[in-house]
């Protein structure tokens, strides 16, 4: 074997850890069927895929064929995938262990969606772009519906696929237009190409169909009609996938095809993509105001943060990819933090017919009188999303203000300030709710022994994480910056 | 690092009060007063072993100690405190009232009992890192978190009011009114640091470097506005002042003196020590403009005063009348006006916390804020209304109160800037007499609702209140020691003023 093939074999060892690790459970499903010891098997392939991407980072970056990349920026988002990968897993084992259908084969799907993930961040060619995302998306309809039997579930499943189908329409479609004017697919050819043919109407037309495609997945508006309602009804370790790994995966191979390929400087493009992101922050922000619904605020609240990452992207300059990564991290942290706590209290998994979860927000109040630390994490996921100091949430905010700021978009800016203020509204109303000290209606609580399990240890892990990098941001800023430097 | 404990106790004091409310209910109260009265002590030490007076040379700050270390070294911003004579006393008074709010909620506060001094504790945190921060990322970082121990202070064990306006609601009022004009504030920073990187090629939040950021006349009127807008809702400013008699209503008693006695000067400090300095020559040619306004908020707060039904928004309402002086005072510019604006401070915190403080022990004994219901109780209370009458006094500025040296000076100070201003503004003292005398006779005076008397005020209530007595009298006999100590902070923002002055003067 060549040097060249080796290094490249060794770059992509994440992947096909991850892969092999399906492989590895799918058999050892068919030899016996343990819980215990799938949820395990997959936990060591996907700790083996994180340490062999820590240590390919020694190799520096490597092109594995025309097709991936891996790259700093590429190992920042493997990085991020994989740990909300491992946290959904934990969080699984728990809420998995009442559910009385199979449990094994939801860890087959989380590692093959990981992998879809893996491969989406590393994608330098719209053929492993698709293919990542189908990878990524498919094993999630099984994730969303995996406890089939409630309707809530069941329609969530249904509805991601419906979603997934149409922005897999939309993605193919821009594709082949794309394909048609210039002849190419790999995305610096696709820059190349884009520069000297200017604004051909087929080339805009590809793009933008590319954009709606990818913006489907974002659940950016027009395209976010999907959100809170597969938000509320999946089972909680699938929707914590889903607002993490998927979600970054898919932001991250965005953020790409802007450096390379979408980079279209003209004045109006960067115009609608602005306002985009504005009406993205806005509605986000204004819809989810009067729910009464936990996971379907954190679906609203969702949409609006991913209108003020757009902010880094509309102005794809100076801070914009550190501000991306920084902002990404802290959503990745802050949302596990907030669905964990979710996912813990709706665990074990109790068979409803409609909607299992503890998801209504009166599920929670008091909760602080009963599960105080449970409910630490829980405020300090709701500061971290509002963006108040002291939290990992603030530096996000701090960076996407400015990058707005330094670009003198000051409408953004004004949107970010908009929203945030709206925001507020609701976040503090999740956080009032769990101090009242009147007894809920339908009280749901985490088993007692929360804090002593995987998922628990997680979460808490998680919120410990969010407090100290709002309190010394420094080793996070300095990761991100270095990689987005290089 | 005696700054960097100042800031800590408090928060530590918090910690252990919450853990503490396993111990029984008393546990936290002490723990925290006695973590207010270290602090306290800790102050008033620095104050005896510091000499103040020293007039600074030239316009460069003269900080009576400083400390330092690396934070986030990618934006060039540091954990930088510093002390001059105004952050000292702001702190000091912090501390008192501190410990006011403790004292004043032994008996009002009785479930959760840990938490809530966890959160008044850190609100004072907070507070004290403001006054303490002149690295403007992390003075923001304390600005915008003081409000979340203060939102649950009035979301859980606040009152609900009268007239369906829920304790929450007024908390949450409170907090988007103050994060949202925060946000403005770090739009306004972050303007500021980028120019300041254009400029010079490094980013850094430090006071001492944006100084100097040479500004061009629009950026530097719509960065000063970032400022003064987040600072006009915390003091407040009439059209923005929507929160507060919400937030002051529902409050429990400590929140209330907290709000009152300390977070309004936070806004007050930040005019004095960012607004003014950074933006001279904007702030100049906004004098007129904040004037004005606090012309209006004199007037509006004191005529909306007149009309309150429920005593602890009356109360509010004559914040924002004497938050009105204030305000006029800072922008005068002149040492004298702006002394009298530290000295104001000083005397309202204690007049306002003391008014609260009474209307907390009313409610006690009443349960009710409503003044229609109350009346004749000069007979029924023994002790308290003796105390009332002395704080509301001092609320219309009788001479002999600190309130008198604060609203004089000011005055006095701004007469050679803006004699029409201050000419109209001495009208607003005859409202305050109106509505303070309004506050006695609809309280204490006119026929009593019942016979039956009520308990008369036990010896930690008579300490509490006879110590606020003794200090509105003593700065308003003898205000010197005050004066002396802020002199040199004063003189600072006094200068810059003068030179702006004299730069726009010139230009003309």
């Amino acid at each position: 074997m060549s040097h060249s093939a080796t290094l490249a074999l060794l770059a992509i060892s994440p992947l096909i850890l991850v892969s092999l690790t399906v492989i590895v459970v799918m058999l050892s499903i068919a030899w016996r069927r343990n819980h215990t010891l799938s949820a395990t098997l997959t936990a060591i392939g996907l700790n083996a895929a994180l340490l062999a991407l820590l240590f390919g980072w020694t190799l520096g970056p490597v092109d594995v064929t025309g097709l991936l990349v891996v790259d700093d920026l590429s190992r920042f988002g493997g990085v991020l995938v994989l740990m909300s990968t491992l946290a959904c897993l934990t969080l699984a084992h728990h809420y998995l262990e009442g559910y009385d259908g199979p449990r094994d084969e939801f860890y087959l799907l989380l590692s093959s969606a990981a992998a879809g993930g893996l491969v989406l961040v590393s994608a330098r060619h719209m053929a492993t772009l698709f293919f990542g995302i189908e990878l990524l998306s498919m094993p999630l309809f099984g994730m969303l519906a995996y406890t089939f039997r409630d309707r809530g579930a069941l329609e969530s499943g249904i509805k991601y696929m419906v979603l997934s189908a149409a922005a897999t329409a939309f993605l193919l479609f821009g594709m082949a237009l794309l394909y048609a004017v210039t002849g190419t697919l790999a995305f610096d050819e696709l820059g190349a190409a884009l520069a000297t043919y200017g604004s051909d109407a087929w080339l805009l037309a590809g793009a933008g169909m590319l954009l709606v495609g990818l913006a489907f997945k974002l659940s950016i508006v027009p395209f976010h009609l999907w959100t809170p309602d597969v938000y509320q009804g999946g089972p909680g370790p699938a929707t914590t996938f889903l607002a993490t790994a998927s979600k970054v995966a898919v932001f991250l191979v965005l953020l790409r095809l802007f450096q390379s390929a979408l980079a279209l400087h003209e004045g109006w493009w960067s115009d609608l993509l602005g306002f985009i992101a504005l009406i993205t922050m806005l509605v986000g922000n204004l819809l989810a105001l009067t729910q009464n619904d936990l996971k379907r605020l954190l679906g609203y609240s969702s949409i609006a943060h991913f209108g003020y990452l757009l902010v880094a992207l509309v102005v794809n300059d100076g801070l914009a990819v550190e501000t991306v990564g920084v902002y990404l991290v802290t959503y990745v942290l802050t949302t596990l933090g907030a669905f964990g706590v979710v996912t813990l209290v709706s665990s074990p998994y109790i068979a409803t017919g409609g909607t299992a979860d503890a998801s209504p927000l009166h599920h929670y109040r008091g909760l602080f009188w009963r599960r105080p630390y449970l409910t630490a994490v829980m405020t300090v996921s709701m500061l971290s999303l509002a963006g108040i100091p002291f939290t990992a949430g603030f530096i996000g905010k701090f960076y996407i203000v400015a990058v707005g700021v330094e670009a003198h978009r000051w409408w953004l800016v004004g949107g970010v300030v908009v929203g945030s203020a709206i925001g507020l509204y609701y976040y503090l109303r999740v956080m009032v709710t769990l101090f009242l000290h009147e007894p809920g209606m339908q009280r749901r609580d985490a088993t007692h022994d929360w804090a002593e399990r995987a998922g628990g240890m997680v979460v808490l892990g998680v919120a410990t994480l969010v407090i100290l990098l709002g309190l010394y941001p420094t080793p996070m800023i300095d990761w991100v910056h270095w990689v987005a430097g290089s | 690092m005696t700054l960097v404990w100042l800031i800590l106790i408090p928060f530590i004091g918090g910690l252990l009060c919450w853990q503490a409310e396993r111990f029984g209910d008393q546990a936290p109260r002490w723990i925290a007063l006695a973590t207010m009265l270290l602090e306290l002590a800790m102050v008033l030490a620095l104050w005896a072993g510091t000499d103040f007076s020293l007039p600074a040379t030239g316009a460069e700050n003269a900080w009576a100690l400083e400390w330092q270390a690396d934070w986030i070294p990618r934006f060039g911003i540091q954990v930088h405190l510093a002390l001059d004579g105004l952050s000292l006393i702001m702190i000091a008074l912090t501390g008192l009232l501190g410990a006011m709010a403790v004292i004043c909620s032994w008996r009002e506060i009785v479930r959760r009992v840990g938490f809530f001094h966890l959160n008044l504790l850190w609100i004072l945190g907070g507070v004290v890192g403001v006054f303490l921060a002149i690295d403007l990322f992390l003075f923001f970082l304390f600005w915008e978190m003081m409000l979340v121990p203060m939102y649950f202070l009035i979301a859980l064990w606040g009152h609900s009011g009268s007239k369906g306006s829920s304790r929450i609601g007024a908390a949450t009022k409170f907090f988007i009114y103050t994060q949202a004009s925060g946000l403005l504030m770090l739009i306004a920073i972050l303007g500021l640091v980028f120019v300041h990187h254009a400029a010079t090629g490094e980013y850094t939040f430090a006071y001492a470097d944006l100084l100097d950021t040479p500004l061009d006349e629009t950026t530097a009127w719509w960065l000063m506005l970032g400022f003064f807008v987040a600072f006009a809702v915390k003091l407040p400013v009439v059209p923005l002042h929507g929160w507060l008699p919400d937030a002051h209503a529902q409050a429990p008693t400590a929140g209330s003196v907290d709000l009152a006695g300390i977070l309004l000067k936070t806004a007050a400090y930040g005019m004095l020590r960012f607004a003014l300095p950074l933006f001279p020559e904007a702030s100049q040619a906004f004098a007129p403009v904040a004037m004005t306004l606090g012309l209006i908020g004199i007037f509006y707060g004191a005529i909306l005063a007149c009309g309150q039904q429920d005593l602890k928004r009356l109360i509010a309402y004559t914040s924002i009348s004497h938050m009105g002086f204030v305000l006029i005072g800072i922008y005068a510019g002149t040492e004298l006006a702006l002394q009298g604006v530290v000295a104001l401070m000083v005397a309202h915190a204690f007049s306002a916390a003391g008014l609260f403080i009474l209307s907390g022990q009313l409610y006690e004994r009443l349960h009710t804020r409503d003044m229609r219901q109350m009346g004749g109780l000069w007979g029924r209370i023994r002790g308290l209304p003796g105390f009332a009458l002395c704080f509301v006094a001092a609320s219309l500025g009788l001479p002999g109160t600190a309130n008198f040296v604060g609203e004089f000076m000011v005055m006095f100070g701004t007469f050679g800037v803006a004699p029409w201003i201050v000419a109209i503004a001495s009208l607003g003292l005859i409202l305050a007499a109106i509505y303070s005398l309004f506050i006695m006779q609809r309280v204490y005076y006119g026929p009593p609702a019942e016979e039956t008397s009520f308990g008369g005020l036990d010896r930690r209530e008579t300490v509490l209140l006879f110590g606020i007595v003794a200090l509105v009298v003593l700065f308003g006999v003898y205000p010197q020691p005050l004066l002396e100590t802020s002199a040199g902070a004063m003189q600072i923002v006094q200068h810059t003023v003068e030179r702006a002055g004299a730069m726009t003067g010139g230009a003309q």
